[in-house]
C-alpha cells in the first residue's frame, strides 16, 4: 500500500472516530437544560468550565466573607490578616469570572453554611481546608476540558493561588501539613477530581444547586 | 521500531490509551492488518499521526515538555538533597517540614522519568548545578546557600515560585491531554503548596517580616521576596490585567490584592535564561 493511501485511510479512520465520539456524546448529553427550583447549570464548552469555576469561587468568596464578618473566638492578628487576604482573593476570582463571562454567567448562588459553626476555629479552618482542597482538585481535574489556551492559562494562574491557600490553611490547622496525605499522593501529585465529584461536594453548601448535565452530573 | 511495545509502555501510565486511539480499539486492529503491508519507513509517520489524533499534540512536544519539567525537578531535588545532607544547615525543628518538600521533589523526578520513558522518550539526566548561582564558580549571588539557613530558604523560595511559573507556562503545550496535562497541573499545585510553605516558614522565622504565602507585587515590582538578585524570576507578576479585565480599575481592588490573586506564567525560554549559566552550569 502506498504511503498516501495509508494516510488517507488513517485520516478517514480518525475522522470517523471523531464523528462517532460526537454522536455518542450527543445521544448521551444533548438534553434540554432544566434547572428546577432555581438551580443553575454550568452549560458546555469553555464557558461551561468557566462557569464551573465561577460557581466554586462564589462559594469560597461567600464562605470567607462570613468568616471575616463573624470571626471565630480567639482569632489571632495574623490569622485575621491571612483570612482577610484569602477573602479578598476569592472575591476577585468571583468578580473576575462574572466580568469575563458577561451574559453567559450563571446566576448568583445562595450558599447554605448552616452546617458550619463559624464561632469555632477548628470548624472554620476545617471547612476552609475542604473548600481550598476542593478548589485545587476541581481546577486540576477540569484543565484538560478547556480548549482555549488563554482560558487554560487563566485557570492555571488561579489554581496555584488556591494551592497556596490550601497549604496555608493546612499549616494553620497543624504546622507542617502543607502537603497532607489526603491531597498529595506518593508520586508527589496533588489529587484531582471530576466535575461530578466536585459539584456533589459543593452542593452540600449551596441552596442554589449547581448541575452539569453535559458532564453527566445532576444534583 | 515496535509500535506495540510503545503502546504497551504508554498503557502503563495511560490505561486508556487504546480507547484514546479508538473507542472500539479498531484502529489498533486496523494498524495490525495494514501494518504488515505498510513500508517500514512509513511507520514513524503513521505512529505520529496516531498519537497526534489521540492526544492533540505530537509526542515530541509532550516529551520536550516533560524533559523540561524533569530538568527543573532535578535542580530542586538536587538542591534539597544537598541541603538535607549538609550538617548543621537545617535546624532539627524544621527537618521534617523541609523533608516533605525534599520527598516530593524526588518523587517528581521519578514520576517524570517514568512518564518520559513510557512516552517513548529518553529522560534527561541532572545537569551540573551551582546553587550559589555562579555557573560553577561557586561565587554567585548566594555564596552562603549551604552555610546560612536564611539564604537556603531564600533560594528555595525563588526555586519554588519559579517552578510554579514554569509549569504554568507549559500548560498550553499539553492542551486537551487528559493524562499528561492533569499530571502536570497536579505537580504544579504541589509546587505552589511548597512555595506557600517556604514563604510561611521565612515569615515565621523572622527572615522576612512582610512576606506572605502568595506573591504580593507592587505596580512596578513583581518580586516581593526581598531577594533582589531574583527580581527577574518575578518579572511580570505585577500584571493586573486578566483576560482583558483590569482588576484594579474594573473591580476596584488594590494592586497587592490583584497580583496576589493570580500567579503569572513564564515561558521555557525565560526560565532557561533565568537558570542556565547561573544555577544550571553551562559550558
Amino acid at each position: 500500500m502506498a504511503r498516501r493511501s495509508f494516510l488517507r485511510y488513517a485520516g478517514a479512520s480518525a475522522a470517523a472516530v471523531a464523528v462517532m465520539g460526537a454522536a455518542a456524546s450527543c445521544s448521551k448529553n444533548d438534553r434540554v437544560i432544566v434547572t428546577p427550583g432555581g438551580g443553575a447549570d454550568i452549560g458546555s464548552g469553555d464557558p461551561g468550565i468557566l462557569n464551573y469555576a465561577y460557581a466554586l469561587e462564589q462559594l469560597e468568596a461567600a464562605f470567607y466573607l462570613q468568616v471575616i464578618a463573624t470571626p471565630y473566638s480567639g482569632i489571632s492578628t495574623i490569622e485575621t490578616s491571612y483570612l482577610t487576604d484569602i477573602r479578598d482573593h476569592e472575591v476577585v476570582h468571583r468578580d473576575f469570572f462574572k466580568a469575563a463571562l458577561g451574559s453567559k454567567a450563571i446566576t448568583a448562588l445562595t450558599p447554605d453554611f448552616s452546617k458550619i459553626d463559624f464561632s469555632s476555629r477548628d470548624k472554620v479552618l476545617a471547612a476552609a481546608k475542604a473548600f481550598e482542597d476542593l478548589g485545587v482538585q476541581a481546577y486540576d481535574g477540569a484543565g484538560y476540558l478547556i480548549k482555549d489556551a488563554g482560558y487554560l492559562t487563566i485557570a492555571g494562574k488561579i489554581v496555584s493561588v488556591e494551592a497556596r491557600h490550601a497549604a496555608l490553611i493546612s499549616n494553620l490547622i497543624s504546622p507542617g501539613t502543607f502537603v497532607p496525605a489526603d491531597q498529595v499522593n506518593s508520586d508527589g501529585l496533588n489529587k484531582s477530581a471530576s466535575i461530578a465529584e466536585v459539584l456533589a461536594q459543593a452542593n452540600t453548601y449551596l441552596k442554589t444547586k449547581v448541575s452539569a448535565v453535559n458532564y453527566n452530573y445532576k444534583p | 521500531m515496535n509500535l506495540f511495545n510503545i503502546i504497551s509502555e504508554i498503557e502503563k501510565v495511560d490505561p486508556e490509551i487504546h480507547e484514546r486511539l479508538n473507542p472500539r480499539r479498531a484502529a489498533i486492529k486496523n494498524i495490525t492488518s495494514f501494518g504488515s503491508k505498510v513500508a517500514v519507513a512509513a511507520m514513524p509517520f503513521a505512529l505520529g499521526t496516531l498519537f497526534k489524533k489521540a492526544y492533540g499534540q505530537a509526542t515530541s512536544t509532550v516529551v520536550d515538555v516533560l524533559n523540561f519539567a524533569l530538568t527543573l525537578e532535578h535542580l530542586e531535588a538536587g538542591f534539597y538533597n544537598k541541603g538535607a545532607t549538609t550538617s548543621g544547615l537545617i535546624p532539627s525543628a524544621d527537618s521534617a517540614y523541609i523533608g516533605f518538600v525534599t520527598r516530593d521533589e524526588n518523587a517528581h523526578v521519578k514520576f517524570l522519568q517514568g512518564a518520559i520513558t513510557a512516552s517513548g522518550g529518553t529522560p534527561v539526566g541532572p545537569a551540573t548545578f551551582d546553587f550559589t548561582g555562579g555557573n560553577n564558580k561557586g561565587n554567585g549571588p548566594f555564596p552562603t546557600v549551604f552555610s546560612s539557613y536564611a539564604t537556603f530558604l531564600a533560594v528555595a523560595q525563588v526555586f519554588e515560585d519559579t517552578g510554579v511559573r514554569a509549569y504554568k507556562g507549559q500548560a498550553p503545550n499539553l492542551i486537551g491531554n487528559q493524562d499528561i496535562l492533569t499530571a502536570a497541573l497536579s505537580i504544579h499545585a504541589v509546587e505552589a503548596r511548597h512555595a506557600s510553605a517556604i514563604r510561611k516558614l521565612r515569615h515565621d522565622l523572622g527572615h522576612d517580616a512582610n512576606i506572605k504565602p502568595y506573591i504580593v507585587s507592587t505596580a512596578t515590582l513583581g518580586n516581593d521576596t526581598g531577594v533582589v538578585a531574583a527580581n527577574n524570576n518575578y518579572k511580570g507578576e505585577e500584571n493586573v490585567t486578566q483576560g482583558g479585565v483590569n482588576l484594579v480599575s474594573a473591580l476596584k481592588v488594590s494592586v497587592g490584592v490583584a497580583t496576589a490573586s493570580f500567579d503569572e506564567p513564564l515561558s521555557k525560554e525565560d526560565v532557561t535564561a533565568l537558570l542556565v549559566g547561573s544555577f544550571i552550569v553551562s559550558n
